[in-house]
């Protein structure tokens, strides 16, 4: 079994995240840039998988600047075997669909089964990508999926969403994304950090894709056209309870309609 | 004035989910709006009368036998054949599971350009505007699309006023049976309502609940602070990790996001993580014996107290003041 798992590098969620108001992209040099941890689960899926059925080969695969080199450095010691890193200047605000469309270009041609990615990365938050992968390579895709059931030649699974839960499954090739209940990560150790600095990892640009910037930016985009900061709250009153703080707190309700 | 398509949620049974008036009535706001629907054959009666009700001023009734059967593909079919007649100047789905699936491969396939979770949308002098909240409603971002046909997912229920009712005409169309690559459906649960709570997506009050309720039994204290004021029940990463309640109560960054009139927070120290899915709220009460918690920072009422000596008195109060 040979299966691409997708990886994204993003600003930590528990820091403080900035958005450029100037060109509406994500303010990278504001906050420490870390593997998504929904990357991570995605991944452990499929290590999981590799622990028990021998001959499995693993790759991660991103696109982003020169840094997100960490996010599949990260891979490998976890146990990934191969990394392609897709990096190209002319990608600097790519959107979704040119996104999805350089992904395509890069997978390994009919080199996998499986393409295992996060439901949703935590700064975007579009969860659009791998259905527009799916559809670029023409494969069936299960997404936000609770629970991966993989064998040969087939993939299961549990589909969560607002209204409740599908079982769902598809041949090999498929596309896949995962929620945060599919898997807990595993974190790197020692041997895995060792091993990682002896496995391949490829850079590759749009021409090395067969994608000329003109291709690959084509078509339909995305425009920012403004992006604001919203004034940050203020705190109101605090007060310590001396015995009556819910008293007071209701008080507080009344006197603004809320209850 | 031009079609703007909006896909209709439907219940495996066929009914229309409650997203449908709001998602009209953003269509409506950039021009005729249409309403698309997937179903099984001559499973989908009244239909026009339903949609014309909330807005529509055409149904599209795209029927196919893989409606329930493969995931998302007869969505997409059924979108990409009515913008083939119809000429679209927008595709609208809902910011859902599968509206993102539908609109992902629609993008893809009519080579269109996707904006994904708008939480409003308006005309302008060159076209339309879609406005974001991005990371957990600390920046408005706007955006359009550019160089082709435009598909948008739209927050559930995020546009909240509703296109006036009109006499929807009705065009059905059967669909062929897809040839192109999808996932097999074999099993559907609908979640049915357990209690007679609000549901948390939309609610119009949360009380949610942190660690600092130390147990799942202690849990309960937020079911009744959130029962007598009639609001919806979530909780923090933090408890949905300890096991106090299902994954389906978490507010933050992952899981539901929220926007409430009122949101109470017991026992929430206040991470990041789960600012970015509350801090929209219009008001924000929080109750923790830790006076450096976070959440006291975007607090407009908080108590440093123990709420365990808080909420039941504030039960009290609010009970006293109901008769």
């Amino acid at each position: 079994m040979k299966i691409v798992v997708l990886m994204k590098q993003v600003p930590d969620t528990y820091g403080e995240r900035r958005l450029d108001t100037q060109t509406g992209r994500v303010d990278r040099g504001s906050s420490e840039a870390i593997v998504d941890e929904i990357s991570e689960r995605a991944l452990e899926v499929a290590l999981r998988y590799k622990d028990s059925h021998k001959g499995t080969h693993v790759t991660v695969l991103t696109m982003g600047p020169a840094s997100a080199n960490a996010a599949l450095r990260k891979g490998l010691s976890m146990g990934a075997d191969a990394a392609i890193h897709v990096l190209d200047d002319a990608l600097v605000g790519a959107d979704m669909g040119q996104t999805a469309a350089v992904l395509a270009a890069a997978l390994p041609r009919n080199e996998y089964d499986l393409v295992i990615a996060g439901n949703e990365s935590t700064d975007g938050r579009g969860g659009a990508v791998p259905a527009m992968l799916a559809e670029h390579l023409n494969l069936p895709h299960l997404s936000f999926l609770d629970s991966v059931e993989l064998s040969v030649g087939e993939v299961s699974g549990e589909r969560v969403s607002e209204y409740g839960s599908l079982d769902v499954r598809a041949p090999l090739p498929a596309v896949v994304s995962i929620t945060e209940r599919a898997a807990e990560a595993r974190f790197p150790n020692f041997k895995g950090i060792m091993t990682a600095k002896r496995k391949p990892l490829s850079v590759v640009s749009l021409a090395e894709l067969g994608l000329g910037p003109a291709e690959a930016l084509a078509g339909a985009r995305s425009v920012v056209l403004c992006a604001s900061a919203r004034p940050a709250r203020a705190a109101g009153t605090k007060i310590v309870d001396e015995g009556n703080a819910g008293e007071q707190l209701a008080e507080f309700l009344a006197a603004n309609r809320l209850i | 004035m031009s079609n703007v398509l909006a896909l209709i949620e439907t219940s495996a049974a066929g009914e229309i989910r409650s997203t449908a008036a709001s998602l009209l009535a953003a269509a409506a706001r950039l021009g005729t709006p249409v309403a698309v629907v997937a179903a099984a054959p001559g499973s989908a009666a009244g239909l026009a009368e339903q949609l014309g009700s909330l807005g529509a001023a055409q149904v599209y009734l795209a029927e196919s036998d893989q409606v329930g059967r493969l995931l998302a593909t007869p969505q997409v079919e059924a979108l990409a054949a009515a913008a083939a007649e119809l000429e679209p100047a927008a595709i609208l789905t809902v910011n859902s599971v599968e509206g993102r699936d539908v609109a992902g491969r629609l993008a893809v396939r009519l080579r269109a350009g996707l904006i994904t979770d708008a939480v409003d949308l308006r005309p302008s002098d060159t076209g339309w505007v879609a406005v974001h909240s991005v990371f957990g409603g600390a920046y408005t971002v706007e955006s359009t699309i550019e160089g082709g046909p435009a598909v948008i997912t739209v927050r559930p229920g995020a546009v909240e006023d509703r296109a006036p009712a009109q006499a929807a005409t009705l065009t059905t169309v059967p669909l062929g049976t897809s040839a192109s690559a999808a996932a097999v459906i074999d099993g559907i649960r609908d979640t049915v309502a357990t209690s007679s709570r609000p549901e948390l997506r939309g609610a119009e009050k949360v009380v949610s609940g942190g660690r600092g309720l130390g147990s799942k039994e202690n849990f309960v204290l937020v079911e009744q602070l959130a029962d007598s004021l009639g609001a919806a029940v979530g909780a923090s990463r933090a408890a949905v990790d300890a096991g106090y309640v299902p994954q389906t109560f978490q507010v933050g960054q992952t899981g539901t996001s929220v926007s409430p009139q009122l949101y109470i927070a017991l026992g929430i120290s206040g991470a990041i993580q789960h600012r970015a899915g509350m801090q929209t709220s219009k008001t924000i009460v929080a109750i923790n014996k830790d006076p450096d918690s976070p959440i006291f920072d975007i607090a407009d009422f908080g108590v440093v107290g123990d709420v365990f000596a808080v909420v039941p008195q504030l039960v009290k109060a609010i009970e006293a003041r109901a008769s």
